[in-house]
């Protein structure tokens, strides 16, 4: 087993017709069980055609009921890609992967607002991951983002973490170390995503084939603190938990009416605090992570 | 993206809020005429750069007479303004706000801001304008109010005159109020701000609610569709070397110690940052080569971390997926040769073709040191330059 995907899921791209979108199709269908997986391409002015052996279609609607795909991935530019993550929830899929960086956080924000609507309204929840976000891969099954695959090794420890380098970071030292990974997870930089820290430890704690994680974080947002609370009273697996930017200069990222509305817990060293508080396994040396999960398990 | 207290004025003007008369300037007598063309006599003279605590450092001032406005634009004009956002250098003052005088009875505080929490805006307001918010927020955090609003359905006139009535706007001037907070919460939404501060927003002897200062912060992911926003931006108040850096599109902070740091990916740059410091030195650097480093791109990395000369030595840490080690490689060497660099170098690279790579580092017969680990690096480099 997994979390979120495995080598049965059904996958369409939004935005493969483009550079960076048939780049890592290509790379896509090229690991494990792609060819299977990656069924379907959308692009309304090339409905009919195909690429990469892949048929394209003129909606995601059309797509999903052509081929039963349940999963989206989207490499559509910034402008348009706040529209197409809307495209996918109103075609009902489960999960929507947006790997695009540089959205403006205004259509996230109204994107966001209206998913919660339509799920309130008793409509179907469409999982979001991302934006700008490197993907999530389940290791010699499937891999549906622009992590490199050959790092990756099948095995039984989750990683999850915002930015891709620091999950390819963790991932190799697993794999180094000989541990392989159920599944690995880039839930993305930008400030109004989807899926969160705390969502993908509840499927980790709930995946039978997952025995620890590791959870990276960084400066900024409340995300790793809510996550850490959820694992104290929850959470039944070993945790390594790190958080990047202890020497990041306050203010850079942040505005000053930021930090105020989190209440001032959004600094490293106050992750790195609340987490070991909440029984993590915390370091604050990144090299260390895989040799830390091999003596927790 | 940072603008000038004036610029946000002219913002807010246009979405309803009012503000003060005022006239922008760059010169001693173009103050002075300003002074004149408004009237009255007790002006303003507001020092124009983007950080803020300016009234604290001497960038503010009031002048009764046209002969102070002329004092005070003379000693404020090109002053190195030092506040507690400048740094110890100061930023040097460009450019003048004068405006007519406000009687002020009242002074209060309001901001919208993107809260990640609830995924909507926050419009957040206080009684206690004119302090320091932070200060506020952890002292009396009971005088800081707030409602999240649905980015759609926008500021209803009830929750703004909740919000007004909340901090003690009086009756008479309520309806102002809500006008104020509508128009900053429309004005933050369509200039796709991430940041829109009214410190403070005051209430005037006759009633009326005026903007008295003016900080925005905008989104940069959106200034693509803002070109009056983008129009605003003073290239003089940004930093030369991370200026420099965005030309290249190389995302770069400089800090102050002493080891430059090249790094593919901001979380991956943040732990080479903090196992550096973890092994007992400071980084000189943030700077994240981003995902397509070309030879073009590494050599000016290079070259923008050389010229702090505070820089001792050099840790590049790649961690090889789509982008190869032996692209990263080749354009290390290059860059080191490019530059007659003179300074140690430690390279830790991960990933696609790592060995390739490395054979060309050690082929490159420079005296280029390589480590496997993140830590293996730091301490190599922490050593190097002590």
């Amino acid at each position: 087993m997994s979390i979120l995907i495995n080598k049965d899921t059904k996958i369409i791209t939004q935005g493969m017709t483009g550079k960076t979108g048939q780049f890592h199709t290509e790379k896509c269908q090229e690991y494990a069980n792609g060819k299977n997986c990656f069924v379907a391409g959308v692009n309304p002015k090339k409905a009919g055609e195909s690429l990469l052996g892949i048929p394209i279609f003129g909606s995601v609607k059309d797509a999903a009921a052509e081929t039963g795909a349940t999963v989206s991935v989207i490499y559509v530019p910034p402008p348009g890609a706040a529209a197409a993550i809307w495209e996918a929830v109103e075609a009902d899929l489960d999960l929507v992967v947006c790997i695009t960086e540089g959205i403006p956080v205004r259509d996230m924000l109204v994107v966001r607002n209206r998913m919660k609507k339509r799920e309130a309204a008793g409509g179907k929840k469409t999982l979001l991951l991302g934006p700008n976000c490197p993907g999530l891969i389940t290791p010699d099954e499937v891999k549906i983002g622009i992590m490199p695959g050959h790092i990756h090794r099948h095995g039984r420890i989750g990683v999850v973490s915002r930015s891709g380098t620091l999950t390819y970071e963790a991932v190799g030292q697993l794999t180094e170390i000989g541990l392989g990974q159920s599944t690995a997870v880039g839930t993305g930089g930008d400030p109004i995503n989807g899926l969160k820290h705390i969502d993908i430890m509840r499927l980790f704690n709930d995946d039978p084939d997952t025995d620890a994680v590791i959870m990276i974080g960084e400066i900024g947002g409340p995300d790793e603190a809510d996550a850490a609370m959820w694992c104290k009273a929850n959470m039944k697996k070993p945790i390594v938990g790190f958080i990047a930017g202890v020497t990041a200069p306050a203010g850079k990222r942040m505005g000053h009416a930021g930090a105020l509305i989190s209440g001032g817990a959004d600094t490293a060293d106050a992750k790195l605090a609340i987490m070991e508080e909440c029984g993590f396994t915390v370091t604050r040396d990144p090299s260390e992570m895989g040799k830390l999960i091999k003596k927790l398990i | 993206m940072k603008i000038h207290e004036y610029q946000g004025k002219q913002l807010l003007k246009k979405f309803g809020v009012a503000v003060p008369r005022g006239v922008f300037c760059q010169s001693v007598d173009e103050a002075v005429k300003a002074a004149e063309s408004l009237g009255g006599n007790l002006w303003v003279v507001k020092a124009q750069i983007h950080a803020g605590g300016r009234g604290k450092g001497g960038g503010v001032k009031v002048a009764k007479s046209l002969d102070e406005v002329r004092e005070f634009a003379g000693q404020i004009l090109g002053m190195q303004l030092v506040t507690h956002q400048t740094g110890p250098v100061g930023q040097k003052v460009r450019r003048l706000l004068i405006e007519e005088g406000a009687d002020i009875r009242k002074e209060y505080y309001v901001a919208a801001l993107t809260d990640r929490t609830t995924q909507t805006v926050a419009m957040m307001a206080s009684s206690e304008g004119g302090m320091d918010i932070e200060k506020v927020a952890h002292d009396t955090p009971e005088k800081i109010l707030k409602v999240f609003v649905d980015p759609e359905e926008g500021l209803s006139a009830k929750q703004a005159a909740e919000l007004a009535t909340g901090i003690g706007v009086p009756a008479a001037s309520i309806d102002s109020a809500v006008a104020a907070l509508q128009g900053l919460f429309k004005c933050y939404m369509e200039t796709d701000a991430s940041l829109a501060e009214i410190n403070p927003l005051i209430l005037e002897g006759n009633g009326n609610i005026k903007a008295i200062d003016a900080k925005f912060n905008f989104d940069s992911n959106a200034l693509y569709r803002q070109p009056e926003i983008m129009a605003f931006r003073d290239l003089d108040e940004e930093d030369p070397d991370e200026l420099e850096a965005s030309k290249h599109d190389l995302s770069y902070i400089s800090l102050d110690g002493n080891i430059g740091c090249l790094v593919n990916g901001a979380g991956l740059a943040m732990a080479t940052m903090d196992t550096i410091k973890y092994f007992g030195a400071e980084p000189a650097n943030f700077l994240d080569v981003g995902g397509g480093a070309t030879t073009d791109k590494v050599t000016s990395a290079f070259q923008i971390m050389l010229k702090n000369p505070k820089v001792k030595g050099i840790l590049v840490n790649i961690f090889g997926g789509i982008m190869r080690c032996d692209t990263i490689a080749t354009g290390v060497v290059a860059a080191a040769r490019e530059t007659h660099l003179s300074v140690p170098l430690v390279v830790r690279m991960k990933g696609t073709n790592e060995d390739i790579g490395k054979k060309i580092l050690s082929d490159s017969g420079l005296p280029i040191i390589t480590a496997d680990s993140m830590a293996d690096a730091a301490t190599k480099i922490v050593a190097a330059v002590k």
